[in-house]
Parts: C-alpha cells; sequence; structure tokens
C-alpha cells in the first residue's frame, strides 16, 4: 500500500486495518503523533488528512490511502502550500507561536494542539477565544498548558497577518 | 587523597587505566562502563569540561516537563562564569549520572540545586588555581567571563585548561559559592532547553525509543484493578483465541499475562482477543460506599502534632465551628500512558522507562527479575507529565518480565485503560476539622482528625507474579502519607492544636502511590473552610481574619500577593445573587511540604443545573529564590489548572470488584471551554534557599474553589469534585 505523508510517497507493509498512527510511528518512524489514549478521546495522534484534522490512532492506514497525510513534521511544508509561500518555513506560525509563548510543559500533547491550532487556522485567520477553546475542546492538555495555548494561538495568528 | 581512597574510585567508577592523565576518548568511553552511582565525593562525577569550552553537568533529577534541567543548568552556568550556550546535561543513567534521589516532593532545585552549585563552585575553584598557574597570575587578579580566564592581555579558556580531562578533585563542598546579588543567569527567563525539539516533533518521548530485534508487548489485565492484595487470579487462559494473530505469544508468569508480538498492531489485536477467565472477586467497597468503609475502619491512631490543651479550649471558646470532607480517590492519568523498553539477558538487564527515580527502579527490577543489582542498567527516557507515581515502574517491571521470558528486547506500551485503571491512585481521604475562636477573632482551638491508608509498595506487575504486598516504605515518604503540620492549621499561630492520622490498613483498598501534592488538596479542603467559616461567623472578612492570625511573614506575603493581584475588596455577606447564576470569590492558604501558596478564586455557581464554572483563579508562590520565574509562573498555571480540574471533575470510580474510570469518558478532567483565567504570582526572595515550586499552590487554590462556592451559594461542600449532581443535592438539603 502507498500513502502519502508530508508530500512524500511511502510504500507500507502494514496490514490494511492498521491504525495509520501505528504506520507512522513504526515504519515511517515520525515522533509527531504519538499514543494518547487510541480511542479519539484525547487528540495526541492527530495528524491533518487532506487539511482536516483526524486522530489517527482510530484511521485504518487504508482510509488514508489516496490522501495527503500532514503530520507535526510536516506543517511548515503545508504551511507553504497552503500559502502559496515560495519558500518553506523553518516553522509554521503554531510552533513559532509556541516557542515565543514558552508554552509547553512536558509537551506530549502539543503534537495534537499545533495540528489543531493550524487546521482552526487556515480555516479562520482571526478566531476569538471563544472559537479558540470551542475548536481546540477536543483536545486535553494534563499539564493544564491551555491559557498558555490559547495566547500562542492568538499569537499565531497575529503572525501570519 | 590518599591511593587507597583513589585506587576505590577508580574501580568504582570503571577506569581500566590506574593514574591521573586517562585521554580524552577514554574519560568518554569509560563514563557509564560500570554500574552507578559513581562517587559523589568527585568532582568529575558532577561536571566535565570539554575541549571546546563547554561544560557537561551530570544531573541526577528527571526533567519531567516542569523544566528542572533547564533551571539546574542555570545554576551550574552561573557559578562557572558560563553562558547557557556552553553548558548541557546529559541523560539519566544509573551508569552514568549521581544518585540525587528521586524527582519527588519537588525537589530538584531545593535538594539539587546547592549540590550543583558547590560542585560547580568547586570546579571553578580547581579551574582558578590551574589558570593561575598557566598565566603565572596570582588567582585574585583573574577574572572569569563565559569560560575565559583572563587578566589584562592574558587569557586561558577552560577548554585548554582541561579539556576533556579529569578534574582528579574530591568534591568538598567547601568551596565558597557566589553571593545571590552576584547572580547573572539564576533569576533570569532563561528559554526551556527542552522546547525547540519538543515544538518541532524531534524530542526523543519515551514511547519513540525502538530497538533492533525487539519485540511489542502489551499487558492482558481486567480492565481495571481490584483490591489491593487481592490480586486478580488467572482461571484459565485459552490459547487458542489468538491463534489468528500472526507471530503473537502468550507469556504468563502466575497471574502475569501479557502477549507479544513483532508487529504492535498484532499485539494490541492479541491483547484484545486472548479470552481469559477472571476469578471474581469483591474485596472493595466500591465508591459509594468508600467513606463509610473507611470511617468505620479499625484504625491505627497516630498524633501527628499536639499542643496545649484543645479539648479544653474547644469547649469553652464562644465559636466553635466542624467541617467534613470526604475527598476521592485520583489519578495521575499522565497523557501519554507509560511505555519502557527492556534487554533481559541471563547475566544482566537494560531497561529503558520514565522513572522518577533510576536507582529505586534499578533495585526493584533486580529482585524481581533475581539479577545483582550492579548488573542492571536503568535509563531514563522522559514521558508525558507523570505528577508522582503513575505506572511508569509497573511497566518497566512488566517489559522487563516480557524480556526476560521471550529471550528478546520487549518494547511495552501501556493501553489508556491499564494506565487509568491500574495507576497507584492518589488515595481517597476522610477529614474531620473542629476549630474555635475567641470573641477577639483568635484562632483558639484547632482539632484534625484524618482516615486514609498509605502508598502501595508492590507494583501490579510484581504483585500478579506473586511476590507478596506491601506498604510503601521509604524515608522520603515519611511524614507525606498523612496529616501535613503545614497546611492542617500550620499557616496560623494557634495555642491549642491537635492533628491526628487514623491510619487504615493499604489492603481491600485502591493501590496508592503519591499524587501531586499529595493528600494537600484534602487538607486545605476540609481546613481552609472551617477556618472560612469562623471568620463568617465572626462576620470578619477571610481575608482580614486570615491576616489577623498569622505570625509568619512569608504566609502572610503570599496570603497579600494573591490578594492584591485579584483587587480583593472586604466581604463578609456572602453574595447570594438573583436568578440561577451566583458568583462567589473564595481565598486560601496552604502548601505541600516547604514553601507558601496563598489563592483567591472566583466561580459561577449555576444553581438550577448545579454546574460550577471556575472563573479565574489567582495563584501566589514564595519558593525562597526562584532560579527562572517564567518557569515557575508556568508550573503555576498549571498547578491552578489542574487543580480546578481536581475540584470539579475528577474521581476515581470502582464497584466491588474493580476500578471503573478507566479512559477520559469515565475519568473525565478540565478541557479549554471550562478553563479559568488564571494569574501565577511568584513572591521572589533572592537571599532565601530555593524551595519547591511544582506542587506547592495547589491546596491554596483548592481551599480557594471551596470557600469561593460558600460565598456564591451559603452551602459548605463536604464532598469533591463538585459536580453537578453533588452540588444540586448539596443545595437542596441546605433549602
Amino acid at each position: 500500500m502507498q500513502i502519502k505523508v508530508n508530500d512524500k510517497t511511502w510504500t507500507v507493509a502494514s496490514a490494511s486495518d492498521t491504525p495509520l498512527l501505528y504506520v507512522l510511528s513504526n515504519e515511517l518512524q515520525l515522533h509527531g503523533p504519538r499514543f494518547g489514549c487510541g480511542l479519539a478521546q484525547c487528540g495526541s495522534c492527530s495528524v491533518l488528512i487532506d487539511g482536516v484534522e483526524k486522530r489517527s490512532c482510530v484511521t485504518p492506514v487504508s482510509a488514508a490511502a489516496g490522501k495527503s497525510i500532514t503530520t507535526l513534521e510536516g506543517l511548515p511544508i503545508w504551511y507553504a502550500a497552503v500559502r502559496r509561500l515560495s519558500v518553506v518555513p523553518e516553522l509554521h506560525p503554531v510552533q513559532q507561536a509556541m516557542v515565543e509563548e514558552q508554552a509547553p510543559q512536558c509537551g506530549y500533547c502539543y503534537n495534537g494542539m499545533m495540528v489543531k491550532a493550524a487546521e482552526l487556522l487556515s480555516k479562520n485567520p482571526r478566531p476569538d477565544d471563544a472559537q479558540i477553546r470551542s475548536a481546540m475542546n477536543g483536545h486535553l492538555c494534563r499539564c493544564g498548558t491551555y491559557p498558555s495555548i490559547i495566547r500562542a494561538v492568538r499569537r499565531a495568528s497575529e503572525l501570519m497577518r | 587523597m590518599s591511593p587507597l581512597v583513589r585506587r576505590d574510585f577508580l574501580k568504582a567508577g570503571g577506569a581500566m587505566v590506574i593514574g591521573f592523565s586517562l585521554r580524552d576518548e577514554l574519560i568518554a568511553q569509560t563514563r557509564g562502563t560500570v554500574a552507578g552511582p559513581p562517587d559523589a565525593r568527585q568532582i568529575d562525577t558532577w561536571l566535565a569540561i570539554h575541549a571546546d569550552n563547554t561544560a557537561t553537568v551530570y544531573v541526577g533529577f528527571a526533567e519531567l516537563g516542569q523544566g528542572a534541567s533547564t533551571a539546574l543548568l542555570q545554576i551550574a552556568a552561573d557559578e562557572l562564569d558560563l553562558d547557557m550556550s556552553q553548558i548541557k546535561s546529559v541523560r539519566l543513567d544509573t551508569n552514568v549520572t549521581p544518585n540525587q534521589g528521586g524527582t519527588y516532593s519537588s525537589a530538584s532545585i531545593a535538594r539539587g540545586g546547592p549540590q550543583v552549585r558547590t560542585a560547580a563552585a568547586e570546579a571553578r575553584l580547581a579551574l582558578l588555581g590551574m589558570a593561575a598557574k598557566r598565566l603565572s597570575i596570582p588567582v585574585e587578579r583573574l577574572s572569569v567571563a563565559k569560560g575565559v580566564v583572563s587578566a589584562g592581555s592574558s587569557r586561558v579558556t577552560y577548554g585548554e585548561l582541561v579539556g576533556d580531562r579529569r578534574f582528579d578533585v574530591a568534591f568538598t563542598g567547601s568551596a565558597p559559592v557566589k553571593k545571590p546579588s552576584d547572580y547573572k543567569v539564576v533569576g533570569e527567563r532563561v528559554s526551556r532547553r527542552d522546547l525547540a525539539d519538543k515544538i518541532r516533533g524531534a524530542h526523543v518521548y519515551m514511547q519513540h525509543v525502538r530497538v533492533d530485534s525487539m519485540l511489542h508487548g502489551r499487558v492482558v489485565r481486567p480492565r481495571g484493578q481490584r483490591a489491593y492484595g487481592a490480586g486478580a487470579r488467572v482461571v484459565s487462559v485459552d490459547e487458542s483465541s489468538i491463534r489468528g494473530v500472526s507471530g503473537a505469544k502468550v507469556i504468563r508468569r502466575n497471574d502475569f499475562l501479557a502477549v507479544v508480538a513483532d508487529n504492535e498492531w498484532d499485539a494490541v489485536r492479541a491483547a484484545r482477543q486472548l479470552a481469559v477467565k477472571w476469578e471474581p472477586t469483591s474485596a472493595l467497597p466500591g465508591s459509594d460506599r468508600l467513606y463509610e468503609r473507611m470511617r468505620a475502619a479499625n484504625t491505627t491512631e497516630e498524633v501527628v502534632t499536639e499542643r496545649g490543651s484543645v479539648g479544653t479550649a474547644l469547649a469553652s471558646a464562644p465559636h466553635v465551628v466542624s467541617q467534613k470532607a470526604r475527598a476521592p480517590y485520583q489519578a495521575h492519568a499522565p497523557f501519554g500512558p507509560n511505555c519502557a523498553v527492556a534487554d533481559v539477558k541471563s547475566d544482566s538487564a537494560l531497561v529503558m522507562c520514565s522513572t522518577q527515580d533510576v536507582y529505586a527502579t534499578r533495585r526493584t527490577l533486580a529482585a524481581l527479575l533475581k539479577l545483582p543489582e550492579k548488573d542492571v542498567r536503568v535509563q531514563y527516557y522522559e514521558g508525558s507529565g507523570t505528577y508522582g507515581h503513575s505506572c511508569y515502574d509497573d511497566v518497566a517491571q512488566a517489559a522487563a518480565l516480557m524480556s526476560q521470558d521471550a529471550g528478546r528486547p520487549v518494547r511495552v506500551q501501556f493501553m489508556r485503560w491499564d494506565e487509568h485503571g491500574w495507576d497507584n491512585f492518589g488515595p481517597a481521604h476522610v477529614g474531620e476539622v473542629r476549630a474555635a475562636a475567641d470573641a477577639s477573632g483568635k484562632i483558639v482551638a484547632y482539632e484534625y482528625h484524618g482516615w486514609q491508608h498509605g502508598w502501595s509498595g508492590t507494583e501490579a506487575s510484581a504483585q500478579l507474579t506473586g511476590a507478596p504486598v506491601g506498604e510503601f516504605i521509604a524515608a522520603q515518604a515519611m511524614g507525606v502519607q498523612g496529616l501535613n503540620r503545614l497546611t492542617c492549621g500550620g499557616q496560623y499561630q494557634i495555642a491549642n492544636l491537635r492533628l491526628v492520622n487514623h491510619k487504615l490498613p493499604v489492603t481491600e483498598y485502591l493501590k496508592a502511590g503519591w499524587l501531586r501534592s499529595p493528600l494537600d488538596l484534602s487538607f486545605a479542603f476540609a481546613s481552609e473552610q472551617a477556618i472560612d467559616q469562623l471568620a463568617r461567623l465572626l462576620k470578619i472578612d477571610p481575608y482580614e481574619f486570615r491576616k489577623r492570625n498569622i505570625a509568619d511573614e512569608r504566609w502572610l506575603g503570599v496570603l497579600d500577593a494573591a490578594a492584591k493581584a485579584a483587587h480583593w475588596t472586604p466581604n463578609t455577606a456572602t453574595k447570594r445573587a438573583d436568578g440561577k447564576l451566583v458568583s462567589g470569590r473564595g481565598i486560601g492558604l496552604g502548601t505541600h511540604l516547604q514553601s507558601w501558596g496563598g489563592a483567591v478564586a472566583d466561580v459561577d455557581v449555576n444553581v438550577e443545573t448545579g454546574r460550577v464554572a471556575i472563573k479565574h483563579l489567582y495563584g501566589a508562590l514564595d519558593a525562597g529564590l526562584v532560579v527562572n520565574p517564567a518557569i515557575v509562573e508556568s508550573q503555576i498555571r498549571g498547578q491552578l489548572v489542574q487543580t480546578a480540574s481536581r475540584m470539579l471533575l475528577e474521581e476515581v470510580t470502582f464497584d466491588t470488584t474493580g476500578v471503573t474510570s478507566v479512559d477520559w469518558r469515565s475519568y473525565p478532567i478540565l478541557r479549554f471551554e471550562d478553563c479559568p483565567d488564571v494569574t501565577p504570582i511568584v513572591v521572589q526572595r533572592i537571599n532565601e534557599r530555593s524551595l519547591g515550586a511544582g506542587e506547592e499552590v495547589m491546596a491554596a487554590a483548592a481551599a480557594a474553589i471551596a470557600n469561593a462556592f460558600f460565598d456564591a451559594t451559603g452551602v459548605r461542600m463536604e464532598q469533591f469534585p463538585l459536580t453537578p449532581s453533588r452540588v444540586l443535592a448539596a443545595l437542596k438539603r441546605a433549602g
């Protein structure tokens, strides 16, 4: 089976019912999407599939074949493509803002946080606080860094202007 | 140093060559080849200076996401006169890093800071001595910046002086350290060292670790632990039930049951599919009858503190109040379930895991594997935030057992239900407080009776193999499994005070361990509501009432700081607004084993639905000298949000058989939409000793929330979390 991840096509050996997360982690050895619950409850495994945030822990790899998968590692490339930038930035503005806000503590949930925030800003470049909270509500952070994430998403929105 | 001591050190450190001039490569090779801990009395154990004029500090504390690794380097950089870009630390490893004890009780900076600072000072002194000799200039005339020692036009770098060679200097602790007024890096808002990689997706979490020819393993257990001590007994296993899963194999040692497979998804499927019959048990009380059982149990009484005559004072005081607390088991629930990779051979083992204490984990693994401790090596890889004793030891043991049986390295990733269901939960608590004040508003008597059990000493994996269960006994655990003198009335000057533990047996309850600010939220919920009751009874503003009863300037400092940030205005009557939404504000004080925490909470309560919304939390923390205020502010924010979560939502549920809260639906935590605004306040005390800052404002915040709820509704809650049904029932009872 072939899958397209971060603009690159991979031939993978996993059985077709294997959740995409295990393929990304074990065959492609990517560190962005990571195991959190396996139940689509927490968001730590989130990826973009054709620009839409999906939980890779419950998405069979076969369902992603033929589509464009973006992981945390590929957010800058995806951003450049969506915004038609001639140069791929080192970091997506959401990532840049997270660094500037020094937002994470353990950072484990930040894969999903950044993927979801990137999706949000692609659809709504100037979300207010209520819209940020609502869009991000399906993503959990055990360290309780929600207030810093909200600030960082606002900052990212400004960086994108 | 005598030659004998010297040779002993070399043996212990594993160097193959006796002598004082080991070459660079040799040092790099020898470090890590022999079981630690390395000799803490040698400077070489603590740091190395490299030829490129950079330094490596060997720190025995784990980065748990709290930022301690950055702050400890700030301390070392300051003392060595190095730039932050010139200094790094290494992975914790029982063959490499010193044993500074576990990374708990927020001890990294409090205990580790002075060790790192004095080691760095001693190294600097040695470096200056070498520079003086090399440059033929007396030490007094030398100055250092960025690792360059100079006097006039003469200069030499640290790297040129020792570059990758050993110091061979004893760590005596006698070198003078810098005065706080000379700190350049300490006290600064230095960026976290680990965040850039975490944000790019380049950080290697434990869950990412893979080794050659490794198998994937999963444990097979009932979803949800049974009573500690009752075990989970296998009646029968039908191995043919996983015949269809390619390469999957069952591993069993008594009731320790697991599957391994080459492919991770096959291991997950096999664990799910394996048909196991478990022996039924009903040793637990069930969450509904928990507090009844605790209160009625035969307990061991232990007077923690007694002064004056509480009985007499309570009997004669004009104003007496009482307050109960019923507090649930709560879970660590790390966001990524724990994971470990073990490679166990017949004569040695390497285990990679997310332990808070590599040396303690090595000890328990060695006992389980029946290997000498020196032949077991434990390496630390950061997982997700753990907040105490989550399943990191359990998963390490599971991986080790599976590897020992399979004869290959095994990676075990706990599933969500393994972590939620088999956690060492923060213990439940029953508290009963009586307090009294005289007519002038002075607290004259205080008595706290607390019912709780201690921590479990045996991990689930070991327990299932048949290891006897017991209580966790360790010097570090003393005083944190029962009433906390600081949070239970210790904030105030009270002449007659008595604290009594009613210690429950550890079996027939849930497996327990230290959870961030152990039991302090429960204590403060009871204690600070009692104090608030006295203020209300005397019609004195709760902030003013506390001020009158505090003698310690550190407690006063955090109380004032929180009140000031929140623009506290005197308030002597509850604000029962009209309509279904009522608002209230509360204040509270508390801490863990050290430091001082003060908090103010603003809450809204919907009296029709019972829903409590925490609108804003202000948390003030005095942790002495704060090495990195930005990191501590982040810690305070996290503590406030986690406290909101624990006070409103978090409760481990169980029936008489086992735990039933096994994922994020059955054990909900706070989400974005319900997250309060938070205001962190660092009370910086440059000239005071650095103390813990990772858990010391939670008790205060818990108290402030409870008191704000009363301010809004006029009702004292006796149980948390403050769920809608519990709130509605309490409002109804109160009429």
